[in-house]
């Protein structure tokens, strides 16, 4: 996965721009951090990074913002530290966010694997492996059914259809 | 052992006796309340994908303010699908143009103290004010709680602010805010709990009190919290429990300042965490002055920005939001907003308008505007170009009368 690299408190009017949140996901997304890169809508590819700083999604609620992220491929966020809002909305929508003290040694480009779990990702461009935090296994259950959604799909069918085990 | 008046509220509605920072614990909602951009549009086509119901029409609050008034077909049909939505789910405390759901919620008797309650928006710690748990989440998060009921969350650590002594004439809650994040940063608040305490901070009306809590967003806190006291009763109009921390509870940090000292701030283009004092700032010329927003066109917004305009005429435009239908009624009784329009403010309707960016009012091209809302980010409330400086409805008064950044305190009545 190739890294796209922005600074200190990226905020979510960048990510998802308020005059564009009236309409759907695919219209939000094309114009994704257009005042800040207007590169990025266009050119991220399926199974990118997102790499930041501090803080990263500071301001809105806005769910809009981390999905539009995913929307246009966006795999994992590494950064810094994130806003706490954001962060949750990130998980929540089954986007695994990343927190790594040393993201700012990431540079735009590099070529980049992160292991989820053990908390590391590693720079196949420098070589450099870098420690994170682990996800915690209970968020790590709702990235891997996709997003609370699904995972509420889940939790809510035995009680949409029928138990095959009751009654035996 | 001591516990933070954060924990006792968590500890509250994780059904126990105390809890420990950093500890995750699932906790029962009291309230959940959206509005129309956050609310219905984003909730009604995954509740019926999941074929649930919510889990309790009494908790729930629904309040339309974002994409009002509407001003085209994207804007309608979302209003729409709110006003038809509470129908169907049975939500009976639907308030439909009415205001800013952060003022609005309170205002109609929602808010007690003791309650845990989650907003769909990330202003929603305002509701702390009112020693209730209170903290923003997003859509999805949203829709959980509508089903389950429940939420997780990391319980707290608490960083105590401490205002000593009290506020100068003209300066506010507002300046309070732009300094402490002015200094901290917009990750200051670490997405802990903020609890404001001291003289200054017991002297503050609710609504005042409010300001502070609100802008807990840009601090970077969870949520903010205000122990409840006379003044809380007060405004409830009703008995209420009282939350406060104990003395000597555990925190992550005690920072203590002087508020006699605190001079009117003012944020510079594009952070809310860019703060200077205003003397910093006299020469900077504008063209626009806004007062609107949860945060800074509440009743007692509008009556320190008519202490300031009062018999005097502004040079630069000047647009009026005022965050609450009710707000804006008081204003006009008492002669407050017969103030404002002689000064030459034009009335914008009761809803979060240009703060936002969502409407149809936004700022044009290279405008430089002075606005008493709580974010300067790039292009949020219209043109990349625009420059937004952020600061108290009595500074963004004082500016609309010079054209220019200026200091209150020489003109507060």
């Amino acid at each position: 996965m190739k890294a796209w690299v922005f600074g200190d408190n990226l905020d979510t009017d960048a990510i998802a721009p308020g005059r564009y949140m009236k309409f759907g996901i695919d219209e939000i997304a094309r114009h994704c951090l257009e005042g800040v890169d207007p590169c990025f809508a266009a050119d991220v590819q399926p199974g990118d990074a997102l790499v930041a700083g501090r803080n990263l999604g500071a301001g809105s609620s806005r769910e809009q913002a981390p999905e539009a992220l995913k929307h246009r491929g966006v795999a994992v966020l590494i950064a810094e530290s994130f806003a706490g809002l954001f962060y949750r909305n990130a998980i929540n929508l089954g986007l695994p966010a990343v927190v790594c003290a040393q993201a700012k040694r990431i540079r735009p480009g590099n070529e980049l694997a992160v292991d989820l779990v053990g908390g590391r990702v590693r720079n196949l461009t420098t070589g450099e492996s870098l420690a994170c935090e682990p996800i915690p296994p209970f968020l790590m259950t709702l990235i891997r059914d996709g997003g609370l959604l699904p995972h509420l799909q889940k939790r809510l069918a035995p009680r949409a259809s029928p138990d095959p085990e009751q009654g035996k | 052992m001591s516990q933070t008046l954060a924990q006792k509220l968590v500890a509250r509605a994780a059904g126990k006796t105390s809890v420990t920072p950093e500890e995750i614990v699932i906790c029962k909602v009291d309230l959940a309340m959206v509005h129309d951009s956050s609310g219905p549009r984003r909730l009604k086509p995954r509740l019926e994908r999941l074929g649930a119901k919510i889990w309790d029409p009494s908790k729930v609050v629904v309040i339309t303010d974002h994409y009002l008034p509407a001003y085209d077909e994207e804007s309608r049909e979302i209003i729409r699908i709110a006003r038809d939505w509470v129908r169907e789910a049975g939500v009976d405390a639907f308030y439909d143009a009415q205001g800013i759901c952060h003022v609005v919620l309170p205002e109609r008797g929602h808010l007690r103290p003791g309650l845990f309650a989650v907003g769909g928006d990330s202003h929603s710690p305002t509701g702390g004010a009112f020693a209730a748990y209170m903290f923003g989440i997003g859509a999805t998060e949203m829709l959980g709680v509508m089903v389950t009921g429940e939420i997780w969350l990391k319980v707290p650590h608490t960083i105590a602010i401490e205002l000593e002594g009290a506020l100068r004439p003209g300066v506010s809650a507002k300046d309070i805010m732009l300094f402490l994040i002015g200094r901290f940063g917009l990750d200051g608040g670490q997405y802990q709990a903020i609890e404001y305490r001291g003289a200054a901070v017991r002297a503050l009306s609710m609504q005042e009190r409010m300001t502070l809590c609100n802008m807990s967003a840009e601090l970077g806190g969870q949520t903010g919290l205000i122990a409840s006291d006379e003044i809380t009763r007060a405004y409830l109009k009703c008995e209420i429990e009282r939350w406060d921390s104990d003395p000597g509870a555990a925190l992550l940090a005690h920072h203590r300042f002087d508020a006699n000292a605190l001079e009117p701030q003012v944020a510079a283009p594009h952070s809310p965490a860019n703060t200077r004092p205003v003397t910093d700032f006299r020469e900077q010329r504008i063209d626009l002055a806004y007062i609107g927003a949860c945060t800074g066109a509440k009743l007692e917004d509008l009556r320190m920005a008519a202490s300031v305009l009062k018999g005097r005429k502004a040079k630069a435009r000047l647009l009026v939001a005022p965050a609450s239908l009710r707000d804006q009624q008081a204003a006009e009784r008492e002669g407050t907003l017969g103030v404002l329009i002689d000064a030459g403010a034009e009335l914008l309707a009761n809803s979060c308008g240009m703060c936002a960016g969502y409407g149809a009012h936004l700022l044009g091209e290279n405008t430089v505007a002075i606005s008493s809302t709580a974010r300067n980010f790039k292009g949020r409330m219209g043109a990349s170009s625009a420059q937004v400086y952020l600061a108290s409805p009595y500074t963004v008064a004082a500016s609309a009368l010079a054209g220019r950044i200026a200091d209150p305190r020489e003109l507060v009545a």
